[in-house]
């Protein structure tokens, strides 16, 4: 038997409390507060106790998927990726850069929608990236 | 937020205002308790009679949508009794003389016909916050969701300037920031117009910056926001979108709008960890790791950029958000070779001054709030210290528009929405979390009892929700809580989107759409 605690960040709202996950032969078994967090000092709300709960929910999605004839079936990382990219040089040959927008997101994070909008600027040439937090 | 989430239990006054803490920041909650346990005043402003209303030493109920009206009227009462910091606005402002002519017009019994607040009440508000020695504003997107969204933010910003409750510990203005990463996707250039650290894609110098440092071309022209998106699909201008971890389907405004143009795409890509709503309209959709399998850092609503850490391994071929982008970026023919996240977030900083000094290493335990511009530096508690960002605090004098739109005899009803305790956003995480799901499985439509009678609605009844773009069946919940002539509901149920109903106008400037404001039929519906 492992036990590990790994101290991480709530994934809920902007308060940004310290949590520990509790981790059993690399299974997440609950969520602890952590003590010496400034936010939170030892406390959390009923979602941060809940908080690895959807991780582990069976609904997550484990493989890619890419649409043939109207539905989505499962595919390989190959296969997704490289029609990924294929349509989106397509696109930009045909329609130019500002034909593709990025939407980037306040659930990832900051080096992911860093990243993001670097494919959108560097790569893909275009500034249509924003973000759902206006809503 | 300007001041730090631990500042607040050392304030004399605190006003909330749009916000429902309780529920929506429970931990920022836990610092007006102690606050008031030290003797601190408590002001709640919102149309719902939310938690804390109960807790407050003054609670006002404006009518949807009528803040600037109620700020102004504050103001008024501040300067006809003298109550103003003149020093601070001497030495620190600018534009006094707009700011008074203007609001000098909004007695506290103009300002009382247009928010439904007692002259008396609009007094004893602008007594409690100005005469304290240190007043802080709480506000959240009952302040920013409306067509007037940057006038309300701006007439706090007025207030508190005008008493010089900012720039000071214990001070301020305060959004707080409904999802955890809100800050953290706008700092890092998750915005049309801007680069990471809100640097300008139009401005020359910085945009040579980008380049020489990402080795490629840039477009100086702003993109589009995505409430323009929409519109610019249907119209064929967009073609291709790449979604990460949203879920506009049911997040956005006028939902079948949404729909219609997201089906119109011709590419559309979603980086997920489930199967959501816009995730099964896609043409691709990529697995994505959840924030217990990655490495990286979330920066909260106070600034503080704080370390996430792996503790599992995704599930089955579930891939990390940052590979994934890397793995497109390469296909399309742009290099990245990251070997973890640590590597970006040393590239983020050499080329953002607010986070110049944060690195790995340094984010132990407790983060850092940035302005952080260099290895030495220790962060920045406050904001606003000696001087504003432009130097001198610039007041508006604002003038109060209705929203956009008000009930009339078609759509008697004024519909506003939010959160509830124990969900969040669109539901994709805590509708997925057995306990939270739990303790509550639908959405409902808080009515007031004198309006429920009269419809003819019971506890419990399915009622139809009809406005000028949709309609929805929802269960109701008949409570106080709401104002008679006031619905209200809560938008993370995909079989009762509330979404479907919301008005899409848009504040001109920060391009919110008015979801706290819109006009509505409720019938019963067997
Ligand atoms: S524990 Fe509650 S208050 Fe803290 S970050 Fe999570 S959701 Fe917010």
């Amino acid at each position: 038997m492992q036990l590990k605690h790994v101290l991480t960040i709530c994934p809920y709202c902007g308060c940004g409390c310290g949590i520990y996950l509790e981790v059993l032969d690399g299974e997440i078994i609950r969520t602890i507060p952590s003590k010496t967090s400034p936010v939170n000092q030892g406390r959390l709300c009923i979602k941060g106790w809940s908080a690895h709960e959807f991780v582990v929910s069976p609904k997550r999605l484990k493989r890619p998927y890419l649409r043939k004839q109207e539905k989505l079936h499962e595919a390989s990382w190959d296969e997704v990726l490289d029609f990924t990219a294929s349509r989106l040089r397509e696109i930009r040959e045909k329609h130019g850069p500002d034909s593709i927008a990025f939407l980037a997101s306040a659930k990832c994070t900051n080096e992911e929608n860093y990243l993001l909008q670097k494919l959108a600027r560097a790569a893909i040439g275009t500034n249509n990236i924003d973000h759902c937090a206006r809503l | 937020m300007t001041n730090s989430i631990d500042e607040i239990k050392y304030a004399d006054c605190i006003f909330v205002i749009g916000s429902n803490t309780t529920l929506a920041h429970p931990l920022v909650a836990t610092r007006i308790f102690q606050a008031r346990d030290n003797g601190a005043r408590l002001i709640v402003a919102d149309p719902r009679k939310i938690q804390l209303a109960s807790f407050a030493d003054l609670y006002v109920r404006q009518r949807l949508g009528t803040d600037v009206a109620l700020i102004n009227g504050m103001m008024h009462v501040i300067l006809k009794n003298g109550w103003h910091d003149e020093a601070f606005i001497g030495e620190r402002t600018e534009n006094f003389e707009e700011l008074k002519k203007v609001v000098e017009k909004y007695t506290p019994e103009k300002s009382s016909e247009v928010t439904g607040i007692s002259p008396e009440d609009i007094t004893r508000m602008a007594e409690y916050y100005a005469k304290a020695p240190r007043s802080t504003i709480l506000y959240a997107m009952g302040i920013t969701q409306h067509t007037t969204g940057v006038d309300n933010v701006k007439s706090l910003a007025n207030l508190s300037m005008l008493t010089g409750n900012v720039g000071k510990e214990s001070t301020g203005v305060n959004p707080l920031r409904g999802q955890n990463n809100v800050q953290g996707a706008c700092d890092m250039g998750g915005l049309p117009n801007v680069y990471p650290g809100y640097q300008a894609v139009n401005a020359v110098d910085i945009r040579t910056k980008f380049e020489k440092a990402w080795k490629v071309r840039l477009s100086d022209k702003p993109g589009l926001t995505l409430t323009d998106l929409f519109p610019a699909i249907l119209e064929g201008k967009v073609k291709a979108l790449v979604v990460m971890g949203e879920n506009p389907l049911v997040s956005d405004p006028d939902s079948h709008h949404v729909e219609k143009a997201l089906r119109a795409l011709e590419f559309l890509a979603v980086i997920d960890i489930f199967m959501t709503p816009t995730a099964e309209i896609a043409h691709v959709v990529l697995p994505a790791a959840s924030f217990a399998e990655k490495d990286g850092t979330f920066t909260n609503t106070e600034r503080r950029v704080q370390r996430i850490r792996k503790a599992i391994d995704p599930p089955g071929e579930a891939r990390q958000d940052w590979v994934i982008i890397q793995e497109i970026s390469n296909r399309v023919g742009y290099q990245m070779n990251y070997s973890s996240p640590e590597e970006i977030q040393n590239e983020i900083a050499s080329l953002t001054p607010s986070y110049g000094g944060i690195t790995y290493d340094r984010l132990g335990g407790e983060g850092l709030c940035w302005p952080c511009p260099d290895k030495e530096h220790p962060g920045t508690k406050f904001l606003h210290k000696d001087r504003f960002a432009r130097g001198r605090g610039l007041f508006h004098g604002i003038e109060y528009i209705p929203p956009a739109e008000s009930p009339d005899d078609d759509y008697p009803f004024w519909l506003t929405t939010g959160r509830v305790f124990v969900h969040y956003h669109t539901g994709t995480m805590t509708r997925n979390s057995p306990s939270l799901d739990q303790e509550m499985r639908e959405g409902y439509l808080e009515v007031n009892p004198a309006d429920a009678s009269a419809i003819g609605l019971k506890d419990g009844d399915k009622a139809k929700i009809a406005s000028r773009r949709g309609e929805i069946i929802s269960r109701i919940f008949i409570t106080e809580r709401v104002d008679k002539g006031t619905v209200f509901m809560s938008f993370h149920f995909l079989e009762a989107r509330a979404n479907v109903l919301t008005n899409p106008a848009l504040d001109p400037i920060a391009k919110i759409p008015e979801y706290k404001v819109c006009a509505v039929r409720v019938e019963k519906w067997e």
